[in-house]
């Protein structure tokens, strides 16, 4: 039946509604750089390199199903997450809007600890050998030329109204200040226990100290530093808080039933609110018990973000985090990533791509219009050249886009630019294989054959040449879908269905339009070719 | 109409001046990638994809200019290359770096631009930034691209054609790969992945161009047995080709100029490139293909040896 016209009309017309419906039911799936939306390609952040391959893959996976958690609640249409070999995750998200919020929601850790706030003593008797580990791991030379650089105001002003000496000496004593306790020199009292006042001015050389492996060496046994969340006005300077802290949490966010965000009207500030679970709740209970008098600090992410003083002990398992002036929008974000869990690790950001909406639809409408021109041309060319056959090929190529159209969306393959760009070469080549066939038909009739028999001989001739030089190209497609990414792929998948196409509407389709004008003429004498 | 009916034109005849035509060409080529390895250190420019780094292209409200907007981001993005794009208020603001000091610079460049223009006064319309690390997996893997497409297609040949015909393929899709490279280097136009499919794009074309001419001339060897010498049916299997092969390059054109003039700045170069590539690539089917295949022919084949050097100097005469 196949070898009939009848027979391959219907098979023609089979494809061609397979093709249109299924365009027409799947539409076309636009890429990222077509629709507008962030590709993110993000990684576990290890930068000690302490990780065994095995840890890092286990904490990508972790990782991999919190930002689904966390994606979902955020509410993204068909958002995609997945992981790229043991190590990697990709996040795309279509037509996001606010970038940096939803690069936050993805990334931030939201590791939330709950720590005892230590007595200030036991790191002040420490201070000095803590001092003398900074400067053995910075050398001498360095903390001055600090020191030097980030005093040119005080410097001037001896200079100004101090005169020379002053000046000299002022330096002096800037010099030996900040290479004998480079850390200590900076510390200020708060006058609230286990809490340090730092200029925000210093805060970047004080955060440098503090991140010194000798620095945490030398530091008292289970005691850290960290820092408030935000700088504080006291008068007209800022300062940071700097917490003393037992380094050992005695509770962790997973001990989290909800968290919700809020407005809190007595100091007018925006909060983040949250219930502990049963098992959370006792152990708060008992530790506010024990620790009645004592400040327990709130840690997310490595920032304190209050240190209450406990009054009483403390039980039903509730608290908030204080965010300050902070817009009820990053308390909701917050809140979304709390009760999604934490992260396993900090993850890195290690490619970003985003494109907006109307860079987007520009590429589509100068794709519509450079195709429409480019078919046009084609069309032109071939009806120009091969006359009636030309329009043959034409007719072909129509079947050909609806085909690849429909296969597009049957394969639910992304429509990229690229792939919009080989969309359109892919016209121009896909002609080829007709313009192969009817220079062969012409040279069998200019060898004096019957129309028939040049239409066979054409055809079969041709055969050998389509088929490989199909095969090379599509070889080509393959492996750039293997080796390529994102809109490249898009590329090597337009391609793919183009040659396929191609194949079939050039050959099978032409073959059959042919077959069917020889039919309804009994007696062939000449072909428009 | 029928363009080169009959053609009969002695290609290998002439083979000489398209090894000139060739050579100056490739000879250019290298000329302009050393001077660009030692002015900048890259023969070929390569974009953020490759290196890492960042690019943000952004529309402005109002009216500004490369000079302004060079005074805003000297400070926080040292290095930065702003440069017009596209439409009347758009820049594209390029950095080598994709973080410094452990925030990205894409932030900081939106952070500076709100603080002089608000952030009203701007859309971020495209931002691609790249770590350094996947700048040199995807180097890795566009290298890999090309090699294993000449290995795949030099094998596919092997299998369905002779070897040599394989070989003379793989040479003379070099020389059109060689060409079009020169131009980018040349020109320094920024190397992307869609470069590489691009570049990717001209070889799968310009192989089928030689296979459609090696299989006339495989189908003529096959009809003449040992008739003709290998020049004349060279030569004429090229005439026989010649209507199909400057008819789909002319249809192949044709669409992609039309892409080149009205697809936008995101495809133009791309565009460009598979242009002259495809144009490169006609040429080589006609003038360089053949005498490939001749010359391994000659070298290769002992049997033939004696022949063909008289071969030659015959059809030479005939000119």
């Amino acid at each position: 039946m196949v070898g009939t016209v009848k027979g391959r009309i219907l098979v023609i017309l089979a494809v061609m509604a397979t093709a249109g419906w299924n365009l027409y039911t799947n539409g076309l799936k636009l890429g990222l750089d077509l629709q507008g939306g962030m590709h993110l390609a993000l990684e576990v952040s290890d930068p000690d390199g302490t990780f065994t391959p095995e840890a890092r893959a286990d904490a990508t996976d972790q990782a991999l199903k919190i930002i689904r958690t966390r994606i979902d609640e955020f509410g993204v249409e068909e958002p995609l997450i997945q992981k790229v070999g043991s190590d990697r995750i990709i996040v795309e998200l279509a037509g996001i809007t606010d970038e940096e919020r939803a690069k936050d929601v993805i990334r931030q850790t939201a590791y939330l600890e709950f720590k005892l706030v230590k007595s200030e003593e036991e790191l002040i008797a420490a201070l000095p050998r803590i001092d003398r580990a900074i400067v053995q791991a910075l050398g001498e030379e360095a903390l001055t030329d600090r020191a030097r650089a980030e005093r040119p105001g005080e410097a001037i002003e001896q200079l100004l109204w101090g005169g020379q000496d002053t000046a000299q000496q002022r330096e002096a004593e800037v010099d030996s200040i900040a290479s004998a306790r480079p850390l200590s020199a900076l510390l200020l009292q708060s006058g609230s226990e286990g809490e340090f006042l730092v200029a925000e001015s210093d805060f970047a050389t004080v955060d440098r100290f503090l991140s010194l492996p000798e620095v945490r060496q030398a530091m008292p046994r289970n005691t850290e530093l960290l820092w408030g969340s935000e700088p504080r006005g006291r008068g007209a300077q800022l300062y940071r808080s700097l917490y003393v802290l037992e380094s050992r949490p005695f509770m962790t966010g997973e001990v989290l039933e909800s968290a919700a965000a809020g407005r809190d009207p007595q100091f007018n500030q925006t909060i983040v609110s949250f219930e502990l679970n049963r098992t959370g709740a006792r152990t708060f209970e008992r530790v506010t018990a024990q620790h009645v008098g004592d400040r327990i600090a709130i840690v997310l992410d490595n920032r304190v973000y209050s240190a209450p003083v406990v009054n009483e002990r403390i039980a039903g398992g509730r608290g908030q985090i204080e965010l300050g002036q902070a817009p009820l929008q990053e308390a909701n974000d917050l809140a979304l990533v709390l009760r999604a869990g934490a992260l396993p690790a900090p993850l890195d950001i290690i490619e970003e791509r985003t494109v907006g909406p109307s860079l987007g639809a520009d590429s589509i409408a100068k794709g519509k219009i450079a195709g429409i021109v480019g078919v046009a041309l084609v069309v032109v060319i071939m009806i120009a050249y091969y006359r009636f056959a030309g329009v043959l090929a034409v007719l072909a190529l129509g079947v050909y886009a609806l085909i690849v159209l429909g296969g597009m969306a049957t394969l639910n393959a992304t429509l990229t630019a690229p792939g919009i760009a080989g969309l359109i070469l892919s016209i121009g080549m896909a002609v080829d294989a007709n313009v192969l066939i009817f220079e062969r038909i012409r040279e069998e009739l200019a060898a004096g054959r019957s129309v028939r028999m040049a239409v066979d001989e054409g055809f079969s001739n041709a055969m050998s040449a389509i088929v490989d030089s199909n095969i090379t190209t599509l070889m080509t497609a393959l492996i750039l879908f293997e080796v390529g990414t994102g809109p490249v792929r898009g590329f090597a998948v337009t391609l793919s269905i183009g040659i396929i196409a191609s194949f079939f509407s050039a050959v099978y389709v032409t073959r059959t339009l042919f077959l069917l004008y020889l039919q309804r003429k009994r007696t062939v004498e000449a072909i428009s070719i | 109409m029928r363009l080169f009916a009959n053609a009969n034109f002695d290609f290998l005849g002439h083979r000489r001046a398209a090894y000139a035509a060739s050579g100056a060409a490739i000879a250019l080529s290298i000329i302009a990638a050393l001077f660009w390895q030692f002015n900048k250190g890259s023969w070929l420019n390569y974009g953020v994809d490759f290196t890492g780094g960042t690019i943000v292209q952004v529309e402005f409200r109002q009216e500004t200019s490369v000079g302004e907007l060079r005074e805003t981001l000297g400070a926080v993005v040292p290095g930065a290359e702003i440069t017009r794009f596209g439409a009347e208020n758009e820049y594209l603001v390029r950095a080598s770096d994709f973080a410094e000091g452990g925030r990205e610079v894409g932030a900081v460049i939106v952070e500076a631009l709100t603080g002089r223009y608000g952030a009203d006064g701007f859309t971020v319309t495209r931002t691609e930034a790249v770590g350094p690390k996947i700048g040199g997996e995807l180097q890795q893997r566009a290298l890999l691209a090309i090699l294993l497409s000449f290995a795949g297609i030099l094998a596919y040949l092997a299998i369905r054609f002779e070897w040599r015909f394989g070989v003379a393929a793989v040479v003379a899709v070099a020389h059109d790969i060689l060409v079009t490279l020169g131009m980018i280097s040349a020109f320094q136009m920024e190397v992307l992945l869609p470069t590489v499919a691009a570049v990717l794009t001209i070889v799968g074309y310009s192989i089928n161009d030689k296979i459609i001419v090696f299989d006339r001339a495989r189908e003529n060897l096959k009809k003449s047995g040992r008739r003709e010498d290998l020049v004349t049916i060279l030569n004429r299997s090229v005439n026989e080709t010649l209507p199909r092969t400057v008819m789909t390059s002319v249809t192949t054109l044709v669409t992609l100029f039309a892409l080149f003039v009205l697809g936008g700045e995101m495809v133009r170069d791309i565009a460009l490139i598979m242009f002259v590539g495809i144009l490169v690539g006609t040429y080589s089917s006609i003038f360089v293909a053949s005498p490939a295949l001749l010359v391994i022919t000659e070298r290769w084949k002992p049997q033939q040896k004696s022949g063909a050097p008289a071969r030659t100097v015959r059809t030479g005469a005939a000119v």
